[in-house]
């Protein structure tokens, strides 16, 4: 069954109301959250805890887990810092930008919450840089707040003070891994740490720091109003909640929509984003959650399930749940060499096998676009995408192997096809 | 507004003669590579008051973190004031001083960082994003459109009359409004061919059409009108 209107977080993800404070508060944000403070920390970590909330930046760590890992009090006078990683660049991922430029309140509420849960004096968020006009909203809705009374000293009337500032990044998808992120706030190149030690122990100026997805701190304090149980209810069990999905590419009306969790991967295209481009018989495969994860083929899509134990079943992921759509006009080679280039522009170049890798895994894919190249070379391109995979400090490595590997998984004979038809061998593989 | 820059390279003069960064652009923005260089560069008044600002975010003794926000004031500020919206060497140095860190920290964040332009750049700045979302929604034509409409060759170019810079950029973060031509801080959406070359010559007769979708959607939500949150009560 469809979700209804009245279980949507998001209920403003459109902008077809005003983002402003006074707005927000008539659509329910900031209604009783002196009250879920008053009831403490553990009460705050056990609900996010039993509404089974899974990070929603791409990894599905739950969430509740990671706050429980903040020390409860600083033992050596150290700060404890929230962070909200609003570097949303994941190529076909644009959910995070819809809650700041219209929500924004949700996600400043959410931060008092979970900064409070995790003792932290302060929050900093993140934001991409291109987000300039997004940026803008959300500077003027923290002001707000602030005027308000709702941020800064005895926040919102808890006793707590807690203070919340807006950072822009200026232009570098590593900056979305969390301690490249860290990094970069410190003034630094985005460049991953090793880990460990964990942000919660070493993270920002050193002190212990939890980093968030927008999406996963803006559902908090609606999960804490409707109760775990509520949130719990939606999606399978160990994939619960409402999620943001972003459908792009072929589909006749891409849009952003908030769906449950677990939701047939058809039934979200077809009811929400207008079905695939002449028809589901013309599908030719999907991303289903941002471009990290392996792509899949038609017969997969035919009936999986869009939540994180489905996905990973078949070898892909729910990821950003970012949802690229591809029908059988497309150049699939072409549309992964593409992101091969992506990952090749954006790796930072610390680690060799990433720095080295995903420039040789571009230019063998460009080739492949041509068919220029051996049959044996597919083998090669493979192989080389699990000597990145895993050998590198940070998951951008994971992340340029997989839409390969994936590729090559569905789609190996058309890429030998090519190979034969350049070379003028005869096309029948059999 | 010359008022106001010979006031500004007034300014500079003295933090040239005092600072370290003044030292580095007489000693190297003589290189021929930095021919286009300025030897100064100074906050002006609306600057000083966002740089105060922004280094009051963070905590004593890291102020280092403002190092972003200062080089965005400083491009802002090129912009302002000489319409082309880059960071010359020199001004990285002013950050160093003012920052306290040293001046090779200031420029490998703005090398790091693509939004950085360490080199003069057209009036507008087009940025097609050209990644698998936008290349499947037809960002081939977007790239074709600007380089027909601004006279420009391929991205790196900047048009004969100054007006443009191409850039290719990756994944803007707007893949439901693919494809996506991002001018300057603006994103504009949903383009084809011909709504870019509507675009671009706008922008050359002056005019800064809205931006957001091209053919008037209600940002993220789908064509025609949204089938989710169509009766939301409020409260």
């Amino acid at each position: 069954m469809a979700l209804s209107d009245k279980d949507r977080i998001f209920t403003n993800l459109y902008g077809t109301q005003p983002w402003q404070l006074r707005d927000a508060q008539a659509r329910g944000d900031w209604d009783g959250t002196a009250g879920f403070i008053a009831k403490g920390r553990d009460w705050i970590i056990e609900e996010v805890k039993n509404s089974g909330l899974r990070g929603r930046g791409g990894a599905g760590f739950p969430t509740g887990m990671k706050w429980s890992f903040m020390p409860k009090a600083s033992t050596d006078g150290r700060p404890a810092y929230l962070v909200v990683n609003a570097d949303e660049s994941e190529p076909g991922t644009c959910k995070d930008r819809d809650i700041i430029r219209h929500d924004p309140q949700k996600l400043i509420e959410g931060c008092l919450i979970a900064g409070f849960a995790m003792n932290a004096v302060a929050g900093y968020i993140y934001i991409r840089g291109e987000y300039f006009n997004e940026a803008m909203v959300l500077e003027a809705a923290v002001a707000e707040a602030y005027a308000a009374g709702l941020l800064g000293k005895n926040a919102a009337g808890t006793g707590y003070d807690f203070d919340l500032f807006v950072h822009r990044g200026a232009g570098a998808y590593i900056c979305g891994e969390e301690t490249a992120l860290i990094e970069s706030l410190e003034g630094k190149k985005g460049m991953p740490r090793l880990k460990p030690p964990f942000p919660a122990a070493v993270g920002l100026y050193g002190c212990p720091t939890t980093v968030n997805n927008v999406e996963t701190i803006a559902v908090v304090p609606t999960i804490l109003r409707r109760g775990a149980g509520w949130f719990a209810g939606f999606g399978r069990p160990k994939n619960a909640g409402t999620k943001v999905f972003c459908i792009s590419g072929h589909v006749n009306t891409p849009c952003n929509v908030e769906a449950e969790m677990s939701i047939p991967l058809r039934e979200l295209i077809e009811r929400y984003a207008g079905g695939v481009r002449g028809g589901w018989d013309n599908l030719l495969c999907v991303i289903p959650g941002g471009s990290s994860v392996p792509l899949l083929p038609k017969h997969i899509c035919d009936d999986v399930l869009m939540d994180f134990d489905a996905l990973r079943e078949h070898k892909s992921g729910l990821g950003t749940a970012g949802v690229i759509v591809m029908d059988k006009g497309t150049d699939v080679v072409r549309a992964i060499a593409r992101l091969a280039h992506f990952y090749k522009h954006e790796s930072c170049g610390q680690c060799t096998p990433c720095r080295e890798g995903t420039g040789w895994m571009k230019r063998v894919m460009d080739r492949m676009v041509r068919g220029e190249a051996e049959i044996e070379e597919i083998d090669v391109l493979e192989q080389v995408t699990r000597q990145v995979e895993g050998h590198t400090i940070c998951a951008l490595g994971d992340a340029a192997a997989w839409p390969i590997q994936g590729l090559i998984r569905h789609f190996r004979p058309e890429m030998e096809r090519r190979i034969r038809e350049r070379r003028g061998l005869p096309l029948a593989a059999e | 507004m010359s008022g106001e820059k010979g006031q500004n390279q007034r300014s500079s003069e003295s933090l040239a003669q005092q600072g370290p960064g003044g030292g580095f652009s007489q000693t190297h923005a003589q290189g021929k590579a930095h021919a286009e260089q300025p030897a100064h560069f100074a906050f002006d008044e609306d600057s000083e008051r966002e740089v105060a600002k922004f280094v009051a975010r963070y905590p004593a003794g890291k102020q280092a973190s403002a190092v972003i926000p200062l080089l965005y004031l400083v491009q802002k500020q090129m912009g302002r004031q000489t319409g082309s919206a880059w960071v010359p060497k020199v001004a990285m140095d002013v950050i160093a001083q003012r920052l306290g860190m040293p001046a090779i920290r200031v420029y490998e964040v703005a090398t790091f960082y693509l939004m950085f332009n360490t080199k003069p750049i057209g009036r507008f700045h087009l940025q097609v994003c050209g990644t698998t979302p936008c290349m499947l929604r037809g960002s081939d034509d977007v790239l074709r459109a600007c380089k027909d409409a601004g006279g420009l060759k391929g991205y790196g170019d900047t048009s004969a009359d100054g007006n443009f810079t191409l850039t290719e950029v990756e994944c803007l973060g707007a893949c439901v409004n693919a494809p996506i031509l991002q001018v300057d801080d603006d994103y504009y959406e949903d383009l084809d061919y011909d709504r870019t070359v509507q675009l671009i010559e706008a922008l050359k007769r002056g005019e800064r059409p809205p931006h957001g979708s091209a053919i008037g959607r209600q940002t993220s939500a789908p064509a025609g009108g949204p089938n989710t949150l169509t009766g939301v009560e409020e409260g």
